[in-house]
C-alpha cells in the first residue's frame, strides 16, 4: 500500500533500533510517555517494544478519549438514549463502555433504545434531516482532532435550520492533561524523561502549545506521526535530547504538523466552543480548563441545555489501578482486576474500555510477555 | 490451569439481553454458545466444538452441518446471499475433508420483499448448487410481517460423506504442525462493507465466496491423514479461527504477518475503515494444519488448484499452555492476535 508501507518498513525499523541501542546510555533508564492512544496502539500492534533496549520504557499515557470519558457522562448518554423522542448517534467505540450500573449503550440498544453507530458527524446530520420527528443527539467526544468535525456539524445544522439536532459535548484538551500529569505529586509516580507528542491533535493545534512543557518543566517533547517508524524515530530523537540535556519541542511529523496548526479549524473551534472551568477525566480526576462546551449563541444545539443534563459523579471500582497506570506508577499486570474481572469484554476501568487504552492494548497484543519476564499474576478473586 | 478465563465472565441469564457482540464470531459468541446452547443440548458431538459433526452409520461415516445467512446488503460485489448460503454451508462440510452430497434451504421472508429479488437469489442458489454438484433437495418457506425481518434470511443444511481413514477435527493440532492458508484474507468482508449505505466507497474488491470441496478433495488426495484439520475463517476472520483451534487443541500458534496474503485494495480499505484484515470475514478460504513432513506436497497441490493459487505457509503450532496466537509483525516485533472483542462488522454473512 503506497504511502503507508514506507512507514512500516521492517528494515528501516531495525536500522533505527540499532542506532537507539548504540546511543542509549547503559548507565541510565529512559522513561518516555506516549500521550496518545494512537501511539499506544501502534507500539502494541507492531511490537515496537521488542525493538527497544531494556532500559527504554514506554509509559502509555491517557490520550484515548473513550478511556478518559468519566462514567457519569456514559450514564448521561444512556439516559438520553432512553428518552423515547431521542435518537442517539455515536461512534462505535463508545458502544461497549460500561456505565456506573453495568449498563452500556450496546445493552441499552438491545433493550430497545434508538442508538445508531455513525462513522462521521455528517451521518448524524443526515439522520436529523431525514427524520425531523426525531430528536437527534450526537455523542461528541475526542481531543482537538475531532472537535472541528463537530464544529462543522453545528455549522451545517445551522445552515439547514435543523431544530432537532443537538450535540452532547465531551471534547477535551490535550495540553491541560499533560500539565496535570507533570504536576502530579504522586510518590509512586515515575519521573518521565520526555513525551512523544500527539500526532493528529498537533495537526490542529500545532506544536506551540507544548512549549511550556520544555521551558517550565524541562521536558523534551517530540511530536510524532502514528506510524510505527514515526514512533521509533521519535524515540531516537528523545534519547538524543536526554543525552544532551536538551528540553525542546521537536517535530518528527513535519509531513502534517506545523508550529501554528490549522488556523481555520482553530478559529472555528474558538467561535463555537468555550473552555469549561473544570472537567473530570476518568483515571486522572478533575482537571481545570481541560474541556469544551458550546458558547451561548449555539445553545440551541447543546444537548446539555435542551435536555437539562446534570452529570452525577460515578466511582470506579476501588481496586481499579487505572489512575496509577495512566501516570506510569503501575503497569497493567500490577492491577489485580486485569485479565480476571477486567477484560475487553467486561472492562472495569479507563485503560480497558477502548482498544487504545494501555490495559486493552497490553491485553490484546502484549500479554504473552508476562511469562518472558517471569512475572506471576494473582489469579481471579 | 489457564491463568486467564478464555471466554470471559459468564452470561447473566436472568436479566441480560442478547446484543450484537453475541453474533460476531468473537469471544462473546463463544460464551453465548457455551452458556446457552451447549448447556441445553449437551452431547459429545457439540462438545467437539467444530463447525460440523461427523457420525457413524452402517458402512461409513457421514457429516452434517447447518448455517444461517443474514448478510446486509443482500447483493454485494462478487456475490449475493444466495450463493453465500450454498457455498458457506458446503464449506463447513468440506472442512471435515468430506464430500458434500445434498442440501436443504429454509427462507424467512419479510412481507413486501420484491419477488424479482427473491427470484434472483433463488437463481443464484441454483447456479451455485449445480456448479458444486450438491443439489438442494428439500426446503421451507415462511413469511413474516413487514418490519419483523430485514428482507430475507436464509438457513441451509448439508450432509456429506467422510473418506475412510480421515479424521479432521479442531482438537488435533500438535506442536510442530505447519499452518497453510489458501489465499488472501479479508476480501469478502471488505466487498460487503463497500456497499453499506453509510459507508459506500469505490473498490474493485469482490467477495471470495466459493465452494471449497473440490480444493479439499485435491488436498486429501495429496496429503490424506497427514492433514490434522481444516477450517474456513469466516466471521471473526483468520484471528478467530486460529484462536478457536488453539483453544480446542490446547496449543499455541505462531504466525508471520509478512506471510499472510492481503490484497493491496483490501489493506487500503481496512486502513480507511480502521479494521484489521486478520479479523475480517472470508467466504472462500481455508486454513489447514498439517504434519510438517507433508507440508510441501500439500502446498504444491493447493497452489495447483484455481482456488488455492495464492496458498501460503503462514506459521506453525507451538506448545503453549495459555493457547496464545502470536504473530511476528512485518515491522520486526511480536504481538498477540486475540479474538475480536465486541463486534467489528455486524451481518457480514
Amino acid at each position: 500500500m503506497k504511502h503507508v508501507d514506507e512507514y512500516r518498513d521492517g528494515k528501516l525499523a531495525r536500522d533505527l533500533a540499532r542506532r537507539i541501542a548504540a546511543e542509549a546510555r547503559a548507565d541510565r533508564c529512559y522513561r518516555f510517555m506516549e500521550f496518545c492512544g494512537g501511539h499506544t496502539h501502534a507500539i502494541s500492534r507492531y511490537g515496537v517494544e521488542d525493538l527497544l533496549p531494556a532500559n527504554i520504557r514506554m509509559i502509555h499515557g491517557p490520550g484515548c478519549p473513550v478511556c478518559v470519558l468519566p462514567m457519569g457522562r456514559i450514564d448521561d448518554a444512556i439516559s438520553l438514549a432512553k428518552r423515547p423522542e431521542v435518537t442517539l448517534c455515536t461512534y462505535g467505540d463508545l458502544m461497549r463502555v460500561p456505565g456506573s450500573n453495568g449498563s452500556s449503550l450496546l445493552k441499552t440498544k438491545a433493550a430497545g433504545a434508538d442508538i445508531r453507530m455513525v462513522y462521521s458527524t455528517l451521518d448524524a446530520i443526515a439522520i436529523a434531516a431525514n427524520e425531523p420527528e426525531r430528536q437527534v443527539v450526537f455523542f461528541a467526544i475526542g481531543f482537538e482532532t475531532t472537535t472541528p468535525p463537530t464544529a462543522m456539524a453545528i455549522r451545517l445544522a445551522q445552515k439547514k435550520r435543523l431544530t432537532n439536532f443537538t450535540i452532547f459535548c465531551n471534547h477535551v484538551l490535550t495540553p491541560s492533561a499533560i500539565q496535570k500529569i507533570l504536576e502530579a505529586s504522586d510518590p509512586d509516580a515515575v519521573e518521565i524523561d520526555g513525551f512523544i507528542g500527539p500526532a493528529h491533535v498537533s495537526t490542529i493545534i500545532g506544536t506551540t502549545p507544548y512549549q511550556r512543557f520544555a521551558t517550565e518543566f524541562h521536558k523534551p517533547v517530540v511530536v510524532a506521526g502514528f506510524e510505527p517508524l514515526d514512533v521509533v524515530q521519535a524515540i531516537l530523537m528523545l534519547v538524543r535530547q536526554v543525552n544532551e540535556s536538551r528540553a525542546e519541542i521537536e517535530n518528527q511529523y513535519i509531513r502534517a504538523v506545523s508550529a501554528e496548526g490549522n488556523r481555520r479549524a482553530l478559529a472555528e473551534i474558538a467561535d463555537i466552543f468555550e473552555t469549561r472551568e473544570s472537567f473530570e477525566w476518568r483515571g486522572l480526576g478533575e482537571i481545570p480548563d481541560s474541556a469544551l462546551r458550546l458558547r451561548e449563541p449555539y445553545a440551541q444545539f447543546d444537548a446539555e441545555r435542551r435536555f437539562t443534563i446534570v452529570t452525577r459523579p460515578a466511582r470506579d471500582n476501588p481496586a481499579c489501578e487505572c489512575g496509577a497506570i495512566l501516570r506510569g506508577a503501575k503497569r497493567p499486570r500490577d492491577c489485580k482486576l486485569f485479565g480476571a474481572a477486567c477484560t475487553p469484554e467486561t472492562p472495569m476501568g479507563a485503560c480497558m474500555v477502548s482498544s487504545e487504552g494501555s490495559c486493552a492494548a497490553y491485553w490484546a497484543y502484549g500479554r504473552f510477555r508476562d511469562r518472558e519476564t517471569g512475572l506471576q499474576r494473582v489469579g481471579a478473586p | 490451569m489457564n491463568k486467564y478465563e478464555p471466554l470471559g465472565r459468564k452470561l447473566d441469564l436472568r436479566s441480560g439481553r442478547v446484543d450484537l457482540s453475541h453474533g460476531s464470531g468473537g469471544r462473546a459468541m463463544a460464551r453465548l454458545i457455551a452458556d446457552v446452547f451447549h448447556k441445553a443440548f449437551d452431547n459429545e458431538f457439540l462438545r467437539a466444538g467444530n463447525d460440523q459433526s461427523v457420525f457413524d452409520i452402517a458402512g461409513g461415516r457421514m457429516v452434517m452441518t447447518t448455517d444461517g445467512y443474514v448478510v446486509s446488503p443482500l447483493f454485494f460485489p462478487g456475490g449475493d446471499i444466495g450463493d453465500l448460503a450454498v457455498n458457506g454451508t458446503i464449506n463447513d462440510i468440506a472442512m471435515a475433508g468430506a464430500k458434500p452430497l445434498y442440501m436443504s434451504a429454509s427462507f424467512i421472508i419479510e412481507e413486501g420483499f420484491p419477488l424479482a429479488d427473491l427470484a434472483r437469489i433463488a437463481q443464484s442458489m441454483g447456479d451455485a448448487s449445480r456448479a458444486a454438484n450438491v443439489p438442494i433437495i428439500t426446503g421451507d418457506t415462511k413469511v413474516v410481517e413487514r418490519g419483523k425481518a430485514d428482507g430475507v434470511f436464509i438457513s441451509t443444511s448439508c450432509v456429506g460423506v467422510v473418506p475412510a481413514g480421515l479424521y479432521l477435527s479442531g482438537d488435533r493440532a500438535r506442536a510442530g504442525d505447519i499452518i497453510l492458508l489458501s489465499g488472501s484474507i479479508g476480501d469478502h468482508g471488505v466487498a460487503v462493507m463497500s456497499k453499506r449505505e453509510n459507508l459506500s466507497f469505490e473498490t474493485q474488491v469482490l467477495s471470495d465466496t466459493a465452494a471449497l470441496h473440490d480444493l479439499v478433495a485435491v488436498m486429501v488426495e495429496a496429503a490424506g491423514a497427514s492433514i490434522r484439520l481444516m477450517r474456513d475463517p469466516t466471521r471473526g476472520g483468520l484471528a478467530a479461527t486460529l484462536n478457536e483451534i488453539a483453544h480446542q487443541s490446547r496449543v499455541g500458534v505462531r504466525i508471520e504477518e509478512a506471510a499472510v496474503p492481503v490484497r493491496p485494495q483490501v489493506a487500503a480499505a481496512c486502513e480507511l475503515l480502521g479494521l484489521d484484515p486478520l479479523f475480517v470475514a472470508n467466504e472462500g478460504k481455508l486454513v489447514a494444519f498439517v504434519a510438517p513432513e507433508a507440508t510441501e506436497k500439500l502446498l504444491a497441490a493447493m497452489r495447483a488448484h484455481p482456488l488455492g493459487q495464492d496458498s501460503a505457509r503462514i506459521g506453525e503450532v507451538i506448545e503453549d499452555e495459555h493457547c496464545f496466537v502470536q504473530m511476528t509483525t512485518a515491522f520486526g516485533g511480536g504481538r498477540i492476535v486475540d479474538w475480536l472483542s465486541g463486534e467489528q462488522l455486524p451481518r457480514i454473512c
